[in-house]
C-alpha cells in the first residue's frame, strides 16, 4: 500500500473542507482525497494498488451526524454513517421496506455489515477482475484510453445492460438496485452547499468509464430518503448467484409492488448483478402497468426488461438467468401476505 | 503480499525494521496533517498515534498509518492469535470484536480504531477457564489445522450473541465470512449450537 496522510473530521464541513483540497479534474472516484468510513472497499483496492489517493479523511466521527434511521409517514431516511447490519436488522425496516433490509442481509458478511457504511456501499467499485488486477494493462476505469481487456476476456461475471463498447463492468452491488427501485433520493453535501439528486442520477453510464459517478470531488454523501409509497411494504429482494451465501449476485431483482384486486397499480423494478450501474428498468414497470400480476404478465415485463441487453462471449446466460431472476421475483411478491 | 511499488524501494521486513525504529524515538505523534504547518508539506512516512485497548489493556504505540489492526496486533502487541489469511477481507481468518461487533481486522486501520477491541487471547476467563465456544470447538474437532479456528470462534460468539444461532441453517448463513479449507463446517455448526445452550444457559 502507498503511503497516505490520515485525518479525522469532527463534523461534516470539517470532513468536506479536508477533502476540498483537490485537485479539480480529477473524478471523485479517483480523487487523490478520498473519504474513509468502513473501509472495506478502500483498504481493500489500496492493498491492490488500483485505488492510490494521497490522503484519506476518517468520517467515522460524524456517526451523531449521520448514523441514526428515521422512519416517518412520509418515508425512510438513512443516514450514509448507517452500517449494513444496522439498517438489515431493523425491525421497522424489515416491515415497511423488506427490500432495503433483504438487499443487505444477503450481501457479504456478518463482518462486513458491520463494518460498511450505506454511504459507501453505494460507492463500492466493480469485481471485474481487469479493473481489480493492476497487473492487466488495459483498462478504461483505471487508465482512460488504455481499452476493455474484458470485452474479450473472461467476461463470465460482467454486465448486459447499459454497457458501451468501453467498459463492461458490472456493478456489484445489492443495496443500490433497491434505491433505485424506490426512487430513493441521495443528499449531498459538498464544498458548495448541499445538493439532492435521485439516487438514480448518482452513478453515470460507461461513456467515460473512469468517471462513475456524478460526484464532485469533496462531496459527501449524507443519506438516502426513501419515499413511502403504496408499494414499499410488498417487496423483496431475489438474488441468485454461484453459491449460497457470501457471494456477489450473478442476478438480482429489487420490486415493490402495488396491487389492487391482483392487478397492477404500480411496480418499481430495480436489477442487480447485470448491468453496468445500478438499474431501474422502466421498461418492465410500464409493461406491468394495469396487468393483472401472473405469470404472463411477469414474463413480458422480463422481456422488456432485458430487450436491449448486449451480452458478449461468456455472460449471455446472464439474459435468461436475470429474466427468470425477475419473474420469480414479481411472482413472490404478488404472493406476499402483508 | 510484496511491495515493488514502495517508493523507497525498501523490502518489506526492512520498512518494519524503520517503523519500529521510528516508534522507538517517537513514542506518540500527534494525527498529523490537520495539526502541521500549513507551509510546511505532512510526511506520509511520520508515524501517527495509535492507542488501543485490547482485552482490557491500553496499547499506546506510533505506527506507519497504513498499519492494518490485524498488523498492530500480531506484529506490534505480540498477539498472533487473529490470523492473516487473504489480507483482503474475503476468509475471516482475522475476525476480532470491535466495540463487541465482529470486524474484519485486515480491512480496518488500526489509527481508526476507538472502541475497546477483544481478540482470541482474550476470550478465556482470568482463571484460564475456556470460554463455552472454546470448549465446544474441542470437543467436537471443529477444525483440522486449526488456522482458520480463532477467526472462527470470535465469528462464532459474535453469531450467538447477535441471536443468529436459532438454527442449523441460520449458523450457516452467519457463519460464511468465515472460510475453512479444511471443510470443517459440520462439526463447526455442532460445536456452536452445543456453546450457545451453555452460553444462554
Amino acid at each position: 500500500m502507498r503511503p497516505f496522510i490520515y485525518t479525522r473530521a469532527d463534523d461534516v464541513s470539517a470532513a468536506v473542507q479536508a477533502a476540498a483540497e483537490t485537485s479539480g479534474s480529477a473524478p471523485a472516484n479517483a480523487a487523490p482525497v478520498q473519504f474513509i468510513a468502513g473501509g472495506t472497499t478502500i483498504l481493500d483496492l489500496m492493498k491492490l494498488d488500483t485505488m492510490r489517493p494521497e490522503r484519506l479523511v476518517d468520517i467515522n466521527g460524524l456517526q451523531s451526524a449521520l448514523g441514526s434511521i428515521q422512519a416517518t409517514d412520509k418515508g425512510l431516511r438513512l443516514g450514509a454513517l448507517v452500517r449494513m447490519s444496522q439498517a438489515a436488522e431493523d425491525p421497522q425496516i424489515q416491515r415497511d421496506y423488506p427490500v432495503i433490509a433483504q438487499s443487505l442481509q444477503l450481501a457479504a458478511s456478518a463482518q462486513l455489515r458491520n463494518m460498511a457504511s450505506l454511504g459507501g456501499n453505494v460507492l463500492q467499485r466493480t469485481r471485474c477482475q481487469y479493473f481489480r488486477n493492476t497487473s492487466w494493462p488495459a483498462c478504461n476505469k483505471r487508465d482512460p484510453g488504455s481499452g476493455c481487456a474484458a470485452l474479450d476476456g473472461v467476461n463470465r461475471k460482467h454486465a448486459v445492460l447499459g454497457v458501451g463498447d468501453k467498459c463492461i463492468a458490472e456493478y456489484p452491488g445489492d443495496f443500490a438496485p433497491a434505491l433505485a427501485a424506490l426512487g430513493a433520493v441521495v443528499t449531498i453535501t459538498g464544498p458548495n452547499g448541499s445538493r439532492a439528486i435521485p439516487f438514480e442520477q448518482l452513478h453515470r453510464g460507461p461513456d467515460q468509464p473512469e468517471r462513475e459517478t456524478t460526484l464532485a470531488p469533496g462531496e459527501l454523501i449524507t443519506g438516502f430518503d426513501i419515499p413511502a409509497g403504496p408499494y414499499t411494504r410488498r417487496s423483496l429482494y431475489v438474488k441468485v448467484r454461484d453459491r449460497q451465501s457470501y457471494e456477489f449476485g450473478l442476478a438480482t431483482a429489487a420490486v415493490a409492488l402495488h396491487l389492487v384486486d391482483g392487478k397492477v397499480e404500480e411496480a418499481r423494478i430495480g436489477l442487480g448483478g447485470v448491468a453496468y450501474r445500478p438499474w431501474r428498468s422502466h421498461e418492465a414497470e410500464a409493461a406491468l402497468q394495469g396487468k393483472p400480476l401472473d405469470e404472463n404478465s411477469a414474463e413480458a415485463a422480463a422481456q422488456a426488461a432485458f430487450a436491449e441487453a448486449a451480452p458478449r462471449r461468456d455472460n449471455a446466460y446472464k439474459v435468461e438467468l436475470g429474466r427468470r431472476t425477475l419473474v420469480r421475483a414479481l411472482l413472490e411478491a404478488g404472493r406476499m401476505e402483508i | 503480499m510484496t511491495h515493488s511499488n514502495d517508493p523507497r524501494g525498501a523490502s518489506r521486513r526492512d520498512f518494519f525494521k524503520i517503523s519500529a525504529s521510528a516508534a522507538a524515538v517517537a513514542p506518540v505523534v500527534a494525527s498529523t496533517a490537520l495539526h502541521a504547518q500549513p507551509e510546511q508539506k505532512p510526511d506520509p512516512f511520520a508515524p501517527v498515534e495509535v492507542d488501543l485497548v485490547v482485552n482490557g489493556q491500553r496499547r499506546r504505540m506510533a505506527l506507519d498509518a497504513r498499519t492494518t489492526l490485524l498488523d498492530a496486533l500480531r506484529r506490534h502487541a505480540g498477539l498472533t492469535g487473529a490470523k492473516k489469511g487473504c489480507d483482503h477481507g474475503q476468509c475471516g481468518a482475522c475476525t476480532v470484536h470491535v466495540g463487541g461487533k465482529r470486524t474484519l481486522s485486515c480491512l480496518t486501520l488500526a489509527v481508526m480504531v476507538r472502541e475497546p477491541v477483544t481478540t482470541i487471547e482474550g476470550l478465556a476467563a482470568t482463571d484460564g477457564a475456556l470460554h463455552p465456544m472454546q470448549q465446544a470447538f474441542i470437543d467436537h474437532d471443529a477444525f483440522q489445522c486449526g488456522y482458520c479456528t480463532p477467526g472462527q470462534i470470535m465469528s462464532a460468539v459474535a453469531c450467538v450473541k447477535e441471536g443468529h444461532a436459532g438454527s442449523a441453517d441460520e449458523i450457516r448463513e452467519y457463519m460464511s465470512g468465515n472460510l475453512c479449507r479444511c471443510a470443517a463446517y459440520p462439526h463447526i455448526v455442532t460445536a456452536i449450537q452445543q456453546a450457545k445452550t451453555q452460553m444462554e444457559g
